[in-house]
């Protein structure tokens, strides 16, 4: 009998090429997405060295992070330039690279372009039981389902390209379990707000977290999706949630997907990735899911959440010095007051996006919220930005982007907006933004932006009323 | 690479907690396809105030800093490590680090020094004044008072950066191993290779 192991520790010892002495791991990844941002210096450093891409057949390619959102084609169909001359280069690089190294690639005009992380799982390019990795840190998105998933920096993404593996130390494990039912107006963006604020956002260094629970079970797709993709603000390297009929249901028929025996075969393979009975994990952290509120965050970490009904928190409060002292910075940076209560702060910026939120399950959510409402006159600027060029072609035949329009939201091109400032995409100065986006950091959404993260739902119902707002009372 | 072995000089003490890439250096000067000249970047936002420590005339090329827990949290962008060294950094010295960051540290020449808490605020109090010896070799951070913390660090990561490798040419070393697994995947589970559309 082997013993039992988790299903992070089942991935883990199926993809091991090499054990050094000391622990470390060569690990064959499976899968390599690759985006404009953070690999130009990559192939550059392949050029330099004579090296070429190992394995292109398990490498997808698409531009993202800072593709302007805005109309790509003239009225004549033919392509826009991105003015800004940086973001230009480094498209036309990947555009170069790609083709010069035999990548598969979705070009910006392509209706399957979309940010990295929502398009590896939609294209069925992303499966359970894969190692994947990109660029970005966030790609501990795909754990929703089922595959281990890390970001990575620019060396080691030639590091992969050049070799397929890359050089891991076996992580810890750690088990978040959301168990029971989750209220009215309470979305898997709530659920993982929560869990970093009681986790803290070093909580899970040097681990995977694999979220277990009926509430975790319960999701779809697209919920899990939001879920893991934050583990990384809890400081994990990686997330996951065990692949199971809905993952399944979700991936079959999908472009890259396998077919016929091979997708039998697949699904026989994934079931058994579950974790054991019996096997232990090296820490569990259990949540009821009833204590779950829409959830909302008040300072620059994305520990910094509080129910909705909350007040901003005083930051002698906090029985640790320094982060009494990174409150107090952190509250000095968001303009709050200790005291106030979250329901009223003044929201001029409105963000439903990235590939935290940018899903047709996120895009229902929001348009539910604002159908036959208009937003408040105080907000200035409000986007919704789909994370594909399929979601938006879905909820254009669901008829979402019109409500989007008629209450005054812009419904833009697919990319990764003002999840960061890189593209046009920023919030001014002094603002904020209630933002669907995985990040809170200072000026992430552009110099003196001020984040406040929030569900799809809860930044619809922001824009309607120009302040942070529970939506339940909006909802029946 | 230039490989490490001891570096002596002065400590920049910043200290802060909860350091994340996005602070070390902003996201506009990610746009670049090349990786020179990021210093200029590196922690932009804080050196706005003409006062900071970082243009100090005693921490001007300073090749330590010293920071707070959960240093480089955040985006992934190795450009934070790239920030760093053309900063002049060689060293920073933290009670932790996010995985990516340090990972990132090592493979760009700088160590990555875990210390606890209480060492970290007696070498911020002598950074004020002094400078401060990193050995790598020995695993030591040394101070003129006498001040002696020993540090653990991964056994492959100090030969890496004792020695200046590249992790590329250490891994082509393993090409049947890993030519053996790409061989088993194809047999036992096809299906992992996509099909060409
Ligand atoms: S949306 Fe944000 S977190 Fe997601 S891939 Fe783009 S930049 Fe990264």
């Amino acid at each position: 009998m082997t013993r039992p192991r988790t299903l992070y520790e089942k991935i883990w010892d199926a993809h091991v090429v090499e054990q050094r002495p000391d622990g470390t791991c060569l690990i064959f990844i499976d899968r390599h997405l690759v985006h404009e941002v953070t690999s130009p210096q990559a192939f550059a450093g392949l050029r330099a060295s004579g090296r070429t891409v190992r394995r292109p057949d398990l490498t997808l390619a698409v531009p993202d992070h800072n593709l302007p959102t805005t109309a790509r084609r003239d009225a004549s169909g033919n392509r826009l330039p991105i003015a800004d001359a940086e973001s230009a280069a480094q498209l036309a690089a990947l555009e170069t690279n790609a083709p010069a190294f035999g990548i598969r690639y979705i070009d910006a005009v392509a209706p399957e372009q979309g940010i990295v992380h929502v398009v590896g799982p939609e294209q069925g390019f992303s499966l359970p039981g894969t190692t994947i990795v990109c660029g970005d840190s966030h790609t501990a998105c795909h754990g929703g389902i089922g595959a281990l998933a890390f970001g990575i920096g620019t060396s080691e993404v030639e590091h992969v390209l050049a070799t397929q593996t890359l050089l891991l130390q076996p992580a810890k494990t750690m088990e978040v379990r959301v168990e029971g039912e989750v209220g009215p107006g309470v979305t898997a963006k709530d659920i993982i707000l929560h869990i970093t604020g009681v986790i803290g956002a070093a909580g899970g260094t040097g681990h995977v977290i694999e979220y277990t629970g009926s509430a975790i079970r319960a999701l779809s797709v697209e919920g899990r999706l939001t879920v893991s993709n934050m583990a990384i603000e809890g400081g994990a390297r990686a997330g996951l949630i065990a692949p199971d009929a809905t993952t399944f249901a979700y991936l079959k028929g999908r472009p890259y997907a396998p077919k016929g025996a091979d997708w039998d075969a697949a699904v026989a393979y994934w079931t058994s990735l579950a974790t054991d009975p019996g096997a232990t994990y090296d820490k569990t952290v259990v949540i009821d899911a009833a204590d779950i509120a829409p959830s909302v965050t008040w300072g620059t970490s994305p520990e910094d959440v509080v129910p909705i009904t909350g007040i901003v928190p005083a930051p002698d409060s906090f029985a640790d010095p320094s982060k009494q002292a990174a409150a107090a910075k952190s509250l000095a940076y968001m303009g709050l007051e200790p005291g106030t209560r979250m329901q009223d702060v003044a929201i001029e910026n409105i963000f439903i996006g990235s590939c935290t939120n940018s899903r047709i399950e996120d895009l229902r959510a929001a348009a539910a919220v604002l159908k036959g409402r208009h937003k408040a006159a105080g907000v200035k600027w409000a986007i919704v930005v789909p994370g594909s060029g399929l979601v938006k072609a879905q909820a254009e035949a669901e008829g979402l982007d019109r409500i989007f329009t008629d209450a005054g939201l812009e419904w833009r091109e697919p990319g990764c907006s003002a999840c960061l400032g890189m593209n046009p995409d920023k919030v001014p100065a002094g603002e904020r933004c209630a933002s669907t986006s995985n990040r809170n950091f200072v000026g992430r959404q552009g110099p003196g932006s001020r984040t406040h993260l929030v569900s799809p739902a809860m930044a619809a119902a922001a824009a309607v009323t120009g302040r942070l707002t529970d939506v339940r009372e909006l909802i029946d | 690479m230039t490989p490490i072995e001891k570096v002596e000089g002065r400590a920049i003490p910043f200290g802060l907690k909860n350091v994340d890439t996005d602070v070390i250096i902003p996201a506009k000067w990610l746009k670049t396809i090349s990786r020179e000249g990021l210093g200029r970047g590196a922690f932009e936002t804080l050196r706005a105030d003409p006062d900071n420590l970082f243009d100090r005339p005693e921490y001007k090329q300073a090749p330590i800093l010293i920071a707070g827990d959960n240093f480089g949290c955040g985006s992934s962008r190795e450009h934070a490590a790239w920030a760093l060294g053309d900063l002049g950094i060689r060293v920073v010295i933290a009670p932790s680090y996010s995985d990516i960051f340090s990972g990132n540290a090592v493979k760009n020449g700088i160590l990555p020094v875990v210390l606890p808490q209480a060492a970290i605020d007696r070498l911020l109090e002598v950074a004020a004044t002094d400078p401060i010896h990193v050995d790598l070799d020995t695993q030591t951070v040394t101070t003129r008072f006498q001040d002696r913390f020993s540090f653990d660090i991964d056994p492959f990561r100090k030969m890496c950066l004792l020695n200046g490798l590249d992790e590329i040419s250490l891994t082509e070393k393993s090409e049947a191993a890993i030519a053996a697994h790409e061989k088993k995947i194809a047999t036992d589970q096809p299906w992992l290779i996509p099909a060409i559309l």
